[in-house]
Order: C-alpha cells, then structure tokens, then sequence
C-alpha cells in the first residue's frame, strides 16, 4: 500500500502544479514508512519540503498555504503525534471556509499512519480517528487495500475541502496488489462493499479487513453468509448503504480497532437504530478495541480485535 | 572562554511624545497628502472604535476588542503594506484593516455576531479576525510559503500581542521563516498587558524583539506611537521579505488605554496612574503636533475631519444595523463546498425549528 500512496502523490503533483508535500523527513528520505519516496528527485525541494519538527506549524503552515493557491498534502509522522495540530485543525482549517463564507478555504490533505500491529514504540499504534470525526467541516477517510489508498488519496488531494488521510500501518505492506497508476480516484463519503452476504453486515474500515474477513471466511463454513462493508470515509458516514445492506441482511455487527467509547462504532449503531431499527432481527454488536491505553508491543494483539471475537459477535446475532 | 554569538536590538523613533521630530523623517512624512490621510486613518478607527464600545453598552453589539491608543501601531502597517500582501490580524487591528480595505461595517457584523464580517468583499485574500492566540502567525508563515513557491511578490504579515508571544505557535512560525527565508513579517504590539498579565510577568526577556534571533530572524524595536517610525521601520522590512532578504519580527511598544475587551474590568488590575501616564504619550497627539507645526492643521480642520468621521461611521453602523441577519441555512452551506447527505437534513431540522429572520 505504501507504493500506491506514493504513486498516488506522484501522479497528482505531475498534474497539479499547486500540490505540494510537506512534513517531517518526507524529503530526502522519503518519508519514514516510504510513502513520500522519490518524490523530491522529481519534483525539487519547493514542491517536496521537509519541515521543521513541529506538528502545529505543519498544520498551521498548510491552512496559510491552502489558502493561498497551493494545495498541501501534509504528514504525519505518527498519529501520536497529531495532536499539536489539533488547534489548527479544529480552530481553522476545519472552519475556514464556513467561517469567511466561502472567500477562503483550505484544500489540505493530513496524511498519518492509523493503528497497530507492527511492534511500533508507544504512541506509534492508536487509532483515534473519532477524535477528528467529531470535527464538523472536514472529511476522515481511510483506506483499507492499495488500491483504495491510490484511489481515495487522489480524490482527497482533489477536494476543496480539509481531508485527514488515516493510513492503517499494517496495511503498508501486508498486502500486494496490482495497482495501475492511471490518475483515476474513488468516491468521497461512499463505502465499498467488499463481499456480498445474505444473513449479516459486517461494518469495518482500515486494517481490520484482515480479521473481519477472516472471521468471513470462518462463518461461511459455518453456514453464515457475511456482507461486509468498508467504511472508508469515517466522516460523514454513508449510512445509506449500511441502512440497505442491514434492510437485507436483518444483522448489524461493527468492528473496529478503535476504543469503544464514543467510536465510529457507535455512531453507526445509533444511525441504524434511528433509521433502521425494524429492519434488525437481533441487537446491533460492536466488536471494538478496549477503553484502555493502547498497550505497549506484547500485548497489542490482545488489544486489536481477534477473528475470534468477530466470529463470536457474528454468532450472537443469531443466538435465540 | 570565547562568545560564539551576541545580539544587539535596535529601537526606534522618528517624533517625540510632542511631534518633534528626533530622526531624519522618512521620504513619505515630506508627502503632505500623505500624512493627512495617515492622520485621517487614524481619528477614523478612534471614531470607529468609540461608537463600537458605545454600541456594545447599548446592547447593539457582542463583546468587542477596543483599538484605543494602537492607532498608529495599526495605521503605520496598513500604510507600509501593500495592497497584494496579506494580513493576518489578531483581532482589534482595525486601523490596518481599514486601510486595507475592510469596512467598518464588516466589524460590526463580525463582532455583531455575523460570519459575514470576515467575508470582506476587500482585500480578498487577507485572514480574518484569529482569536485563538498566536495561531494566526503560523497562517502568515504559510501564506509567505505559497508566495515563495509560486514566485509572487508578495508578503505575509502577521500580527501578534505581547502574551502571544509566549505561545509555542508564535516560535514554530519564527522558526519556520526563519529556516526558510520566508517572505514574512510579525509585527507584535506590545500594550503591556495580555488581559490582566503585564508584560513582567509573561518572560524574563528584556525586549520581545529579542525572541527573533534564537530562529535566526532580525528582530527591532519601535516606538508603536508613532505612525512615521512604524511605517519605516515595517516598510523597511517588507521590503527586505520582498526581495528575499528573509523574515523580520518588529516590536512596537504602546499601550491599551482601553479595557482587554468590553467584557473586561482593567482597573481591577491597574493603576489609574498608569493609565494617565500612558494618555500623555498617545498617537494622535504627536502626529497633530507635527502637521500644527507644519501649518498644515488647526482647529477648523480639526472639527471639520471629526464630523466627517462620525458621518462615516454612522453610516456604517445603519448599514450594520440595517443587515438582516441570515437563515440558518448558513450554517450549513459554507461549511463544505458540496453540503453532504447528512447535513441536508439536518439543515431542515434547523429550517423547521429555526428562529425567524430579524434585524437586531
């Protein structure tokens, strides 16, 4: 996934004189997972700049360059490390444009590695993606194969509004896939159904595709047929396609890497009880990461959840 | 032991407290013209400013940040400016502002309480109002950025206050144009006070120019009452961000005569002595001095500029007061360029429950 994103880059700088790359050893050493690579060979230091160490003068830095003329596509280095930035993301870049009725805005992309698994140091692993999607007036998006990751990063560098680019860091290189570098982007605010099912919707989004559809696989032998829908955009979520999948399926179960309290989870639970609550034969389940610290290497695949807990979740939907 | 780096910082002033001047006057001071208008910018925000803390103890407006006794710190930027630079403002720069085109109306609407305000039909690309502290500075930083990278001309500038100074913000913006050269000033005006906090009490440091040169940025101080000397002294700067000479942080020392905001008590937390002291170095004073003495003023002039000032200003307040406020579909239709499903409906929720379209 890590070549795709940066292939991404690629094409949207050769087409796009505005965009330009920013953040912390994006540069010469093209970025630390690589997602930035070659980039400044091609393009030189004022389109690819590696910036001073300071997450809220990137964000803030990004929000005066969006909005005059250039399009700043930002990273991260880990999402622990957003945090500075998020003065800048709630208090302006997120506002901007409401704020001014429209005479500024701010087209910035904030790319940042999302969640755990690698044996990363600490702060290096959390997913708090519900923090940003608390924030009214910007997108979260988050892609969950190569493919998608090319096609969503293209469609959030060419939207006008802020769009935060959570990038799983299991995905980076978990997973090769053939990717054709042809400009061509995927829809904004829209989920992919990435297998069709009759008897359950699986809601997920980023790395936890891999046990959900794992946990998939596991129910088909045991019968149960699983549709499962990648999320993609966390916010603002297409509840309409959930709502039509559970209208099939009667069953609704969430799965994400993310601490349960005040998740993307819940959201989408309480969308479906609102809207679709007639249509469920059994309790809405949520399959989420615990209300605890994001524990240190050893222990993070207790903490991510388990094909096990998903297929178990899955069986309670069915139990009388 | 052998010193590895020294500093100096260097003040200055070109009229004294009486309008004498102490310092060759800059080229634009022998431009009658141009000095008038200077001193008509500036008895035109102390109009402004009056009427708006009058409008707000009538009820007529929210809180609002006075201007009184910056004049010739905000005048003396918006004239050494030009038209294509960008201003990042904090939020009581109205006498820059002004100058750069902002209408008085537009602050009355923003402070009234209307996002229109800062959709300022001039000078487009300039920030509006940035209340969180210092974070603006970061805004100019990048805005300098995107003028160096796509080769324009143009400058950034960045005000900031004294307490502001003491956020991470305003050093990681320093630092940042400094390490890139950028086309950039930052113009702190130092009152004395950041809402009950005196400058004492904000840092050990000796001067707040000083803070420039750990980024490597020149940093000079000037006499923030005297519209000639900032306008050199931030003309000179931009200048120098313009032909790529790098960043500049300019101190201009004045003082708040009027309270923080029309939400704060100052003399809570100052002496009335201070106060007095501060109104006998005033702006207006010496600048009224100077074109007395040049025989280009008196009384009658005087009345006749003051009337044409209260004029313009109430024409904006009837235009402020006379603007409808919008539909709640405002809250919802500038916050994305496309509005998305979700707030469709929720924007008829407010449609529904919404309170009726009214002045004020």
């Amino acid at each position: 996934m890590v070549e795709a994103i940066a292939m991404a880059h690629g094409w949207e700088m050769q087409h796009d004189a505005d965009v330009v790359v920013i953040g912390q050893d994006v540069g010469v050493n093209g970025g630390v997972f690589r997602a930035t690579a070659g980039l400044q060979e091609r393009f030189g230091k004022d389109r690819v700049q590696d910036t001073p160490l300071a997450e809220a003068m990137i964000a803030g830095m990004s929000v005066g360059m969006a909005t005059h003329g250039l399009k700043p596509v930002a990273e991260i280095q880990f999402m622990g490390f957003l945090y500075p930035a998020l003065d800048q993301i709630v208090n302006h870049m997120s506002r901007m444009r409401n704020r001014t009725r429209g005479r500024l805005s701010c087209p910035v992309v904030i790319r940042t590695p999302h969640g755990g698994g690698i044996h990363a140091p600490e702060h290096h692993s959390e997913s708090t993606e519900t923090l940003l999607c608390h924030i009214p007036g910007i997108r979260v998006v988050c892609p969950s194969s190569p493919a998608r990751a090319y096609g969503l990063l293209l469609a959030s560098i060419r939207d006008p509004d802020p769009v935060m680019f959570l990038e799983p860091v299991r995905l980076y290189r978990a997973m090769r896939q053939e990717v054709s570098d042809d400009g061509r982007a995927l829809p904004l605010d829209a989920c992919f159904i990435l297998r069709e099912g009759r008897d359950v919707t699986i809601v997920t989004w980023g790395a936890m595709t891999i046990e959900t559809l794992g946990a998939v696989a596991e129910l088909d032998q045991r019968g149960i047929s699983a549709e499962v829908i990648d999320l993609a955009t966390l916010s603002p979520i297409d509840i309409e396609t959930i709502l039509d999948s559970v209208s099939r399926t009667g069953r609704l179960v969430i799965v994400h890497e993310a601490a349960r309290n005040v998740g993307v989870g819940a959201e989408i639970a309480a969308l479906v009880a609102e809207h679709g609550l007639y249509d469920l034969q059994a309790p809405i389940q949520r399959v989420a990461g615990f209300d605890t610290v994001m524990p240190l290497f050893r222990l993070e695949h207790d903490y991510i959840p388990s094909v096990q807990r998903i297929v178990d979740a899955v069986q309670l939907t069915f139990a009388d | 032991m052998k010193t590895v780096a020294e500093f100096e910082i260097h003040y200055r002033r070109i009229l004294d407290p009486r309008g004498k001047a102490v310092a060759p006057l800059p080229q634009f001071a022998n431009d009658t013209g141009e000095v008038l208008r200077m001193y008509r910018a500036m008895t035109l925000v102390r109009t402004f400013d009056a009427k708006a803390v009058n409008l707000q103890r009538t009820g007529q407006l929210g809180t609002y940040p006075s201007c009184l006794g910056h004049e010739a710190a905000h005048v003396g930027v918006g004239a050494a400016m030009r038209p294509e630079d960008v201003l990042a403002p904090v939020y009581r720069e109205y006498g820059t502002q002004l100058w750069r085109g902002v209408t008085m109306a537009e602050i009355l609407l923003y402070w009234g309480g209307d996002e229109r305000g800062s959709d300022f039909a001039v000078p487009r690309q300039d920030f509006a109002w940035c209340v969180p502290i210092a974070t603006q500075t970061l805004h100019a930083a990048g805005a300098a950025m995107a003028f160096k990278v796509r080769k324009e001309p143009r400058c950034a500038l960045a005000y900031i206050g004294d307490g502001g100074t003491s956020e991470g913000a305003f050093y990681e913006a320093l630092n940042l144009a400094g390490a890139r050269a950028l086309p950039v000033v930052f113009v702190i005006v130092n009152n004395g006070w950041a809402i009950s906090v005196p400058v004492s009490s904000q840092t050990a440091a000796q001067t707040l120019a000083q803070k420039a040169v750990a980024a490597g940025v020149r940093g000079v101080q000037v006499d923030g009452n005297d519209v000639f000397a900032v306008r050199e002294v931030v003309g000179e700067a931009l200048d120098a961000a313009r032909r790529g000479a790098g960043p500049c942080l300019v101190e201009a020392l004045t003082y708040r005569l009027s309270d923080h905001t029309t939400a704060d008590d100052a003399s809570r937390y100052r002496s009335g002595q201070e106060v007095m002291d501060a109104w006998a170095l005033e702006p207006m004073i010496r600048i009224r001095e100077f074109l007395v003495n040049a025989g280009h003023w008196d009384a009658a002039k005087e009345s006749a500029l003051l009337d044409e000032c209260a004029q313009a200003v109430e024409a904006a307040v009837s235009e402020y007061l006379g603007t409808a406020k919008e539909s709640s579909d405002a809250m919802f239709e500038h916050l994305f360029a496309e509005l998305p499903a979700h707030l469709r409906e929720q924007r008829e929720i407010a449609r529904k429950y919404g309170s009726r379209p009214s002045g004020h």
